[in-house]
């Protein structure tokens, strides 16, 4: 089972490495993980994401929560919420025809041209996990130069917060 | 007033009622050493390895229920203590272990005598804290001090660069702490405490099974209280051995891998089980499948992460043993205990397991049984002794035959298994108790993984009695290579043991030496009457083995008996 969970914890030096030790310590999957402070600069968010079943998921939860600088931790795969993550893709564009059908791409899936050389196009598109991979499939290795992706983060729904 | 960093730290000690602290001197804590010294109320315990330090401020916290408080310099200082933090961590022992790290500016620079010390003591710690700011300072002791004793214990570190203890501040002790992302449950829920009872009243096969929780929450009273009422059996873990009297009817012995027969057949078919303070370890529960495989389980334990770890459980409690368990005595007596009757074929049941006698040994032989000696040691010392043990057979046959009546009178290391914990154990706590019989139960593989510390009992003058079964082995990893090794003793031979008497009186100390079953009984009275430290080496059967044993990764019920 993949899950979402978003992690609020107090932003101090040291905080991240007991979330990702205590991944490693544990032999809990991480399949994506990004850290930001929030609104209130003492405080980060943390979003991991993880697979695992009930047991574990439930374990990680638990464990997290037990960590004394961790303030509050969702599993928002419970709930309805959004995920989005972005991606800087670096690809080769070298012929006439390449580069216009790495722009007519672009264009379909909403993705911006933020870097332009005689030789390459860097593309920036944001969204859910299935519309950054469905993009990716789109090039073959070759094409590719670079990846680079946020990971997710996501927000539960509503008009509530965490 | 303004102080310096080195003063503030002993003024918190102060402050927190802190009377002993172990440790050893160092560069990074000469400021801290010296404020030490200009001061009267905190003592300081100098051990000869900061491994002892730890140890022993493990052993005074153990068997007192208070913080116990480690000092130790930067780089190898911190690295040795190591080793006791990740014990204390596994049963968790408050504690907090003060650090001296070099100065901030030199911080990353591979400076003298620098170790990461929050990184390498991160996994083995409650928490831990670097203090960068002498502002900082005494805030963060109290927060150490609150999180070790809160909650589920645990030591914690507090890591002081040399220019932080030398700054200069105004000290004002906080009152308390407030930690917005830390707030223990003590209260159970009562929805659930209802539920626990219903279970408990209707139970036709019940069991009681107890951890170290039921002893660091100071809930004996109220456990015995709940047992009694109800008439059912009870078993400890290895670290909850004296949470209820050893010597009480009710009481069916430890269980787990070389617990009672009684014990782990009572497990394998009761109806209901209460767990208390105790977290399904391996070493308890054997093949998990095989666990208690036809109760319905109630889990009280303060730690939410401790229930339905390793075995699903049916009610949770999530709380303080202490108020839980006095919770569960209000409910049952308003909803009464269910009848007593049902509970007889029950008890029968368990008679003719007990009937078993499982903890039957030679005693006809010609040597001397390691069993026989504990059994003397526990009638010679009225079972009134603080009693150590290191990691081994030893350790085992010491869980088995001394019948611990009281909590905080069996120390020892049963998470982490840590070999060399007994006899500094025993220093922290013969300084806490200078009057009380505190023996060290040890074998001569541990005893010599800290035995400098003849020296520091040598210096404070600590009678601690040391009870070494030397069986020439070490006999546990030779247990397990006669039965699952085909009899390849592989390294397990002790070879080249000093003479423990010559080495005991070399400090100055008694040392005393039998091999005759005969005068096991003699040399116990001489040895305990002592009123300074005596090294008792008893040579002991040398292939004798621990039973009953579950072997690794069978069920409970499948235990080798002899
Ligand atoms: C520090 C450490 N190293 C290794 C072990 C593994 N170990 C467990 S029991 C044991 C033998 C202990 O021998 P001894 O102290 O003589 O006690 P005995 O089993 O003979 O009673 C060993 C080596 C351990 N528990 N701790």
């Amino acid at each position: 089972m993949r899950r979402v969970i978003s992690v609020l914890l107090e932003n101090e030096a040291g905080a991240l490495s007991r979330v990702a030790g205590l991944f490693s310590a544990r032999g809990y999957n991480i399949e994506g993980l990004s850290v930001a402070p929030t609104d209130d600069p003492e405080v980060s968010r943390m979003t991991i994401v993880t697979t695992g079943d009930e047991q574990i998921i439930e374990q990680i939860i638990k464990q997290l929560r037990k960590l004394i600088e961790v303030i509050r931790v969702t599993d928002l795969t419970e709930g309805v919420h959004v995920e989005r993550e972005m991606v800087l893709l670096k690809l080769r564009a070298e012929t006439g025809e390449d580069r216009a059908e790495i722009k007519r791409i672009a264009d379909i899936y909403r993705s911006r041209i933020i870097d332009v050389t005689d030789a390459s196009y860097t593309l920036e598109v944001t969204g859910d996990g299935q519309k950054v991979e469905a993009l990716l499939e789109l090039f073959d290795a070759s094409q590719v130069v670079e990846v680079v992706r946020t990971g997710t983060i996501a927000i539960g729904r509503g008009a509530g917060g965490m | 007033m303004k102080l310096t960093g080195a003063e503030i730290v002993l003024r918190c000690l102060q402050e927190e009622g802190v009377d002993t602290v172990f440790g050893y001197p160092g560069g990074a804590v000469l400021h801290i050493y010296d404020a030490l010294f200009n001061q009267d109320r905190v003592r300081h315990v100098l051990v000869r390895h900061e491994q002892g330090a730890i140890h022993a401020a493990e052993g005074y916290a153990q068997a007192t229920g208070k913080v116990g408080v480690g000092l130790v310099t930067s780089g190898p200082g911190a690295t040795n203590a190591v080793t006791g933090l990740a014990t204390a961590h596994m049963d968790s022992v408050p504690m907090v272990v003060i650090s001296g790290q070099v100065p901030t500016a030199l911080i990353g620079n591979d400076a003298f005598q620098e170790a990461d010390t929050v990184g390498i003591t991160r996994p083995c710690t409650k928490h831990n804290f670097l203090v960068k700011d002498v502002a900082e300072l005494a805030t963060t002791l109290k927060k150490a001090f609150y999180i070790a004793a809160s909650g589920r214990p645990g030591p914690v570190v507090v890591d002081i660069p040399k220019d932080v203890s030398a700054a200069e501040c105004e000290f004002e002790y906080p009152e308390e702490v407030h930690l917005r992302s830390y707030n223990p449950t003590i209260k159970g829920h009562s929805g659930q405490i209802k539920k626990a009872v219903q279970l408990l009243r209707s139970a036709e096969r019940p069991m009681v099974y107890t951890g170290g929780g039921v002893v660091l929450g100071d809930a004996a009273e109220e456990l015995t209280e709940l047992v009694r009422k109800f008439g059912f059996p009870i078993t400890n873990t290895l670290m909850g051995l004296g949470g209820y009297p050893g010597d009480d009817p009710q009481f069916v012995g430890m269980l787990g891998m070389h617990g009672t027969y009684e014990a782990n057949m009572g497990i394998t078919h009761c109806d209901v089980l209460l767990a208390i303070g105790a977290r399904f370890d391996d070493r308890v529960t054997g093949k998990i499948e095989r666990f208690a495989p036809h109760a319905k389980i109630i889990h009280v334990d303060i730690d939410p992460s401790s229930i339905s770890k390793n075995v699903e459980v049916d009610v949770p409690i999530v709380g303080h043993v202490q108020s839980v368990l006095a919770d569960l005595n209000q409910v049952a007596d308003k909803m009464g205990t269910g009848d007593p009757d049902r509970l007889q074929p029950w008890w029968e049941q368990i008679n003719e397991w007990r009937g078993r006698d499982c903890l039957a040994y030679d005693r006809e032989s010609r040597r001397i049984k390691p069993q026989y000696v504990l059994e003397k040691l526990y009638e010679v010392s009225g079972g009134n002794a603080i009693v150590t043990s290191d990691v081994g057979q030893h350790q085992m046959w010491a869980a088995q035959f001394y019948h611990f009546k009281r909590p905080r009178q069996w120390l020892n290391s049963g998470g982490l298994g840590t070999m060399g914990y007994g006899f500094p154990a025993a220093l922290g706590a013969q300084m806490a108790y200078p009057d009380a019989a505190v023996v060290c139960v040890t074998g001569e593989g541990s005893i010599q993984m800290n035995i400098q510390e003849l020296s520091t009992a040598k210096q404070y003058r600590l009678p601690v009695k040391i009870l070494n079964l030397n069986n020439g082995y070490l006999g546990m990893v030779r247990q397990w290579q006669e039965l699952f090794y085909d009899n390849r003793y592989a390294e397990s031979y002790v070879d080249a043991l000093p003479d423990f008497v010559a080495l005991a009186e070399a400090y100055g100390f008694k040392g005393l030496r039998t091999d005759n079953p005969a005068d096991v009984e003699g040399l116990l009275r001489e040895g305990l009457a002592h009123d300074g430290l005596v090294f008792m080496d008893l040579i002991v059967d040398p292939e004798e083995n621990v039973y009953p044993m579950v072997p690794a990764g069978a069920g409970l019920d499948e235990m080798v008996l002899v």
